[in-house]
């Protein structure tokens, strides 16, 4: 069964072959037993969850079954859920236990779907490699044969490791510079990054608000379309949502390729690709091809300026929204405060890791009088600029692609003591968050025994074309279904 | 773009952050490092170019001005580090 994808899970449930708390038992089972070489959830709720599944086939038997009813999957411990420990991978919230839903939460807990735990990540969602939780790092099970301990990619590394390991099935996930798709590619598995405003960040913790995307991590393209199903919406507790409806994505998976237009960014062909990592990802163009589209190179001309811009937004408007935690109504607070300056600066210095901290401490540099407008400023009118090439490409092409990492995944500890190299990992999938259009990342082969992913941008609200895209390509590809060893 | 010993200083005050004397160093390299990676933007053009705040250009939306909160305060409070009489307790400020 724990092979089985979510529309598969979803047809034997509605068939009566298995029940919802078999299901659940089965993956609680083996997620408690496997998970202690990954380390990729931070809390299993296996008596919440037997609950839910109990629930969940009294509503199947009454007829009143979503194609999520009884079905097992995992949030990414960002999302807040009402009376079970939401940490964020962070010392400063460890013992936080939310008394509300994320709106995300809320949309899966509606359509039944059976909740095992929260998945690891890196501390408050800053990081590339799920190294930097509060809860210990997360193994990629990629590696694992080999004797070799490789990073998952990050911050969503939880959610990609257990879904590459078959624990859960799904995953929720959330991607601010790539934190969807980077651990995707690192792990074999698809993972979709919505439009900016497509899926609600109510109950979502903060890390950039402008940047800051929900979004979904499964094996198929499938399985990625059924839950933005559940995701997506407009939610006016949400000031940033879009009013926009939404179409059933699983609708569209089967439409023919013949005619897409597929645009190659040449600045993301170049630099540290690898000519290994470089001819997958051109062999899986070649797929594409056969399958009726045509390719044309592209420019985005600003491309080499996207990291410089996200290291200011991303930390400035982190050191705004990290202001909020200060011992003073939730979370930790620092023992014997001797005043109440104290209290804020011990808490915050005790309850952040390092990299929380460097970014704060950035944000704060550039958000402070006289570097407002050389750093802040300069940084939103560079975004500009980057989301104009992005809005030209889609003017001549209906998606780009290249691909989702310069390199597959690094042994742990690698990257750890530069933060700089550690940005670069993100450098073809930072800019898609600066313009906000939607991307994905999708199994494409594999280099020395580890996943490449393949990303595929899309314009503004075109989750449907990308699912699409993505589809046909598993339709005819088994990239996706490998399973490490 | 070098950062002094005195901005991480000053900057730790603001962003209410106790930093050690023995951590400075390590920051002044590492945010040096991450300033020397931003300074890149100086060389683009932006002469005529509108700062980008929402990838879709929304604004904040309006809506009714009526109560729709629920009074939560225990829930709220009953996950607060120190309260006392519905209020929450911090250090004394003013002796």
């Amino acid at each position: 069964m724990h092979n089985k994808s979510v529309a598969e899970l979803s047809r034997e449930l509605e068939s009566g072959k298995i029940s919802s708390v078999e299901l659940t038992r089965e993956f609680l089972g083996r997620l408690k037993k496997e998970d202690e070489q990954l380390n990729s959830f931070i809390s299993i709720t296996e008596e919440q969850a037997l609950a839910d599944a109990h629930a969940a086939d009294e509503q199947r038997a009454a007829g009143r079954a979503t194609p999520w009813t009884g079905v097992p999957f995992a949030h990414k411990d960002i999302f807040c859920t009402n009376g079970v420990a939401t940490t964020c991978g962070s010392k400063m919230l460890a013992n936080f236990v939310p008394p509300y839903d994320a709106t995300v939460t809320a949309n899966f807990r509606k359509a039944g779907a059976v909740c095992l735990g929260k998945t690891n990540m890196d501390e408050f969602a800053m990081g590339s490699s799920t190294e930097s939780s509060y809860f210990g790092a997360t193994t990629n099970p990629w590696g694992l044969s080999k004797g070799e301990k490789r990073v998952p990619g990050g911050s969503s590394g939880g959610s990609a490791a257990a879904v590459a390991a078959r624990l859960v099935p799904a995953a929720t996930a959330t991607d601010t510079g790539g934190s969807i798709r980077q651990p995707a590619a690192l792990c074999g598995v698809t993972g979709l990054k919505p439009t900016y405003g497509r899926v609600s960040r109510y109950g979502m913790i903060a890390f950039a608000s402008s940047l800051d995307q929900g979004g979904t991590i499964a094996r198929s393209a499938e399985d990625n379309a059924l839950m933005l199903n559940v995701m997506a919406g407009f939610d006016p507790k949400d000031s940033t949502s879009i009013d926009r409806e939404v179409p059933d994505y699983t609708a569209t998976l089967n439409e023919p390729l013949k005619g897409l237009r597929i645009g190659l960014p040449k600045e993301y062909f170049t630099g540290n690709l690898s000519a290994a990592m470089e001819e997958q990802v051109r062999s899986a163009i070649r797929e594409y091809e056969k399958l009726g589209a045509t390719v044309k190179e592209v420019s985005l001309p600003h491309a080499d300026l996207a990291i410089a811009a996200y290291y200011v937004i991303a930390p400035a408007e982190a050191s705004a929204n990290l202001s909020r935690f200060d011992g003073a109504r939730y979370g930790y607070r620092c023992e014997d405060p001797k005043d109440l300056l104290d209290m804020y600066t011990r808490t915050r210095a005790e309850g952040f890791g390092a990299e929380v901290k460097r970014r704060i401490l950035v944000g704060t540099y550039a958000l402070s009088a006289g570097y407002f407008d050389a750093y802040y400023l300069k940084a939103q009118k560079v975004r500009r600029l980057i989301q104009q090439d992005f809005i030209n490409a889609f003017s001549e092409v209906d998606v780009l692609m290249s691909p989702t990492t310069p390199s597959p995944a690094f042994i742990q500890g690698e990257k750890t003591s530069d933060p700089v190299t550690m940005y670069l990992e993100d450098v073809f999938t930072i800019a898609i968050n600066l313009a906000g259009v939607p991307a994905m990342s999708v199994p494409a082969g594999f280099v020395d025994g580890l996943p490449v992913g393949l990303q595929i941008i899309g314009d503004y609200f075109s989750e449907a074309r990308l699912l699409n895209a993505a589809h046909q390509f598993q339709q005819v590809t088994d990239w996706h279904q490998r399973e490490p060893q | 773009m070098t950062i002094s010993r005195k901005d991480i200083e000053k900057v730790a005050v603001l962003a209410r952050i106790r930093v050690d004397e023995e951590q400075v160093s390590a920051l002044e390299k590492d945010l040096g490092n991450i300033l020397d990676l931003v300074d890149q933007l100086s060389a683009a053009d932006t002469d005529s170019v509108a700062p980008m705040a929402h990838p879709l250009d929304a604004v904040q939306r309006l809506r009714p001005d009526e109560v729709t909160e629920t009074d939560q305060r225990e829930a709220f409070q009953a996950i607060a580090p120190a309260t006392e009489n519905g209020l929450y307790l911090v250090p004394r400020v003013i002796e």
